[in-house]
Formats: structure tokens, sequence, C-alpha cells
């Protein structure tokens, strides 16, 4: 399957990424995010979503998470990134393992034996 | 724990039994399976999480270098400029089965026509030249990372699933299954004493006729 990439950000930061083949749109609040990430989401296989939009749509974006295709990715915007998906990653840890190991950093060792004996 | 309602009788008995072997194997496939998957999982979030932290910054990195570009020039010809982008990528979607769950993997071939720059080097500033360079390095990574964060998401979201079949099944349908199966023993037991209880009358009631 042919790919295509797409990515949604506020203002016009995103359009460098029109010179690497992407599609950059631009939303300025998360309705009008909301509403161009559900169109996109039919034609493009990747999309990248500036976080402070993503965790405005969070709702829409976890429409999508059980399929395969397509990926929505958080990325930072220019004002750097909000941490957002770190954060994201965290609860996907805390869901799983019913813990964050990722935080706890010089334990994540021990942590790794723990899974592995049960 | 709750009985399941069925007639006590010995074909159930050994419906039941056969259903309490097929739970009890699918219970230890599926926590087979639940192990496997978080043995993976935290391997591959610590490494999403580091992908993520190094793509994330070059992105920021990315970002700023444009918007020093953008603050030499009007909004009109920065749009202008990047209009006809010049590079194509053609992105191969495909997925992979990893545990039977359908990841996604991409594979970026770059269809790059002869320059990375979409514009000519006359009507822009040389900060979105840099920009425009890093953006171009960045791409396999970013999709890399797309690629990551999808997989972990997806396998956080079935061992989670898992997880709650295995308990399921561990702590409702086999308690469950065996209640039943102790209820209808019983009960067989039961009716075979009062059956052996009610001959033994009648023979003693008979021979005291006889006499």
């Amino acid at each position: 399957m042919k790919g295509r990439m797409a990515i949604i950000g506020d203002g016009e930061g995103v359009l460098v990424f029109r010179s690497v083949g992407m599609d950059a749109y631009s939303a300025d609040d998360a309705r009008s995010a909301a509403k161009l990430l559900s169109e996109l989401a039919e034609r493009y296989q990747v999309i990248f979503v500036t976080d402070e939009l993503a965790k405005q749509i969070e709702e829409v974006i976890a429409a999508y998470a059980s399929r395969a295709y397509p990926i929505i990715v958080p990325v930072p915007s220019v004002r750097g990134g909000s941490g957002y998906s770190a954060e994201m990653l965290r609860r996907q840890s805390e869901r799983a393992l019913g813990m964050d190991i990722l935080s706890r950093g010089a334990s994540g060792t021990h942590s790794d034996g723990d899974n592995n004996a049960r | 724990m709750a009985r399941i309602n069925v007639n006590p009788t010995r074909m159930e008995l050994k419906k039941l039994k056969a259903r309490l072997k097929t739970a009890q194997r699918g219970h230890k496939l599926l926590k087979d399976k639940t192990d496997e998957m978080v043995r993976r999982f935290s391997v591959i979030i610590r490494e999403t999480k580091r992908l993520q932290d190094e793509v994330e910054a070059e992105v920021v990195e990315v970002m700023r270098q444009f918007s020093l570009a953008r603050g030499s020039m009007s909004k009109k010809e920065i749009e202008l400029a990047f209009s006809m982008p010049s590079v194509s990528l053609a992105l191969e979607c495909t997925t992979a089965n990893v545990l039977n769950l359908e990841i996604p993997k991409l594979h970026m071939e770059e269809v790059s026509g002869e320059d990375l720059y979409p514009y000519s080097f006359a009507e822009i500033t040389s900060e979105a030249d840099y920009a425009v360079a890093a953006a171009g390095k960045l791409v396999a990574r970013l999709l890399h990372l797309a690629e990551m964060e999808k997989a972990t998401s997806m396998l956080a979201d079935e061992i989670e699933k898992s997880k709650r079949r295995v308990n399921a099944l561990e702590y409702v349908m086999i308690p469950d299954i065996e209640e039943t199966i102790r209820y209808i023993t019983q009960k067989l037991e039961e009716n075979e004493r009062a059956g052996l209880t009610r001959l033994m009358k009648v023979k003693s009631m008979l021979e005291e006729r006889g006499s």
C-alpha cells in the first residue's frame, strides 16, 4: 500500500515539512483541527499533529488507536514540546503494566527482571 | 461464586468437564501470550521513549530554525517558496504481525527531484536552507518514531485486553465451572445414596412381609 504523510500544526511552522514531501495543513483551534483530522485520516497513512492541538483533540485521535493506519503522532511545535507525547507513553505504560516504568530511571533494569519472572 | 444454572445430570457434567479443560488451556495460553507481550512492551517502550526524546528535540530545532527564516520574510513569500515541493516521498505501508497483532511497518523510498530545496536560492534566506536540510534528515527518523509509537500504543491496548480476558477466565469462568461440577457430582452421589437406601428399605420391608 502506498502511503502519504501530512502534518497539522498551528501556524506556518509546519510549512517547512512541505519541502520533504509532507502535506502541511494548519488549524487554528481544536474544532477545526478535529474536523481536519477526520478528513485527512481517510487519505493519509501518517499524520503528525503538533502536541498542543493533539492534546485538545485527544478523543478524535483515540478513535484511530485500534487500527494500524492512519498513524497519528504528536510532535512538538515551535514553542517546544509540551511533554504531551511523553505523557502518552507514560499512560500507556501504566495501562499495560500497571506502573510507570519510564520515569523510574535507575531502577528500570530491576523492573525488567520482575516482568520476566512473572 | 455463582453456580451455572444447569440440570445436575451426567450429560451436563461431561459437558462441563470438557469446558473446564478448554477454559484452563485457554487461560494458560492467554497468560503466556500476555507475559510475552509485556516482555516485548517493556523493551519497545524504552526504545520509543529514547527515540521520542531525540526526534522531538530535533523537530523543535527544525521549527526554530524555520521560524528564524520566517521572521525575515513575509508570510506570502514563505507560502510561495514552499508551495511546490521538489521532493516527493514514496511511502510503502505494510503491516507486520506481532503476536497476532497487526502493527504498521513503514518503508520510505525517496524519489527526489534534482534538489532538496523547493525554491531558488535567490528568493529566500539561508536560514530556511538549514531548516529544510535538517527536516530532510529528520523524516526517516520521524517515520520510525511514528511506527514505534503506534506499535507501543497498540501493544498497550492489546495487553490490557488480554489481561482482562485472563482475569475473567481465572477468577470467574474457571471457578464457576469448578463449583458447578462439584455441585453436580454431589447431587449425583446423593441421588445414588438415596436410591441405595430405598433399595435396602424395600428389601427389608419385603423380608418382613415374607417372614
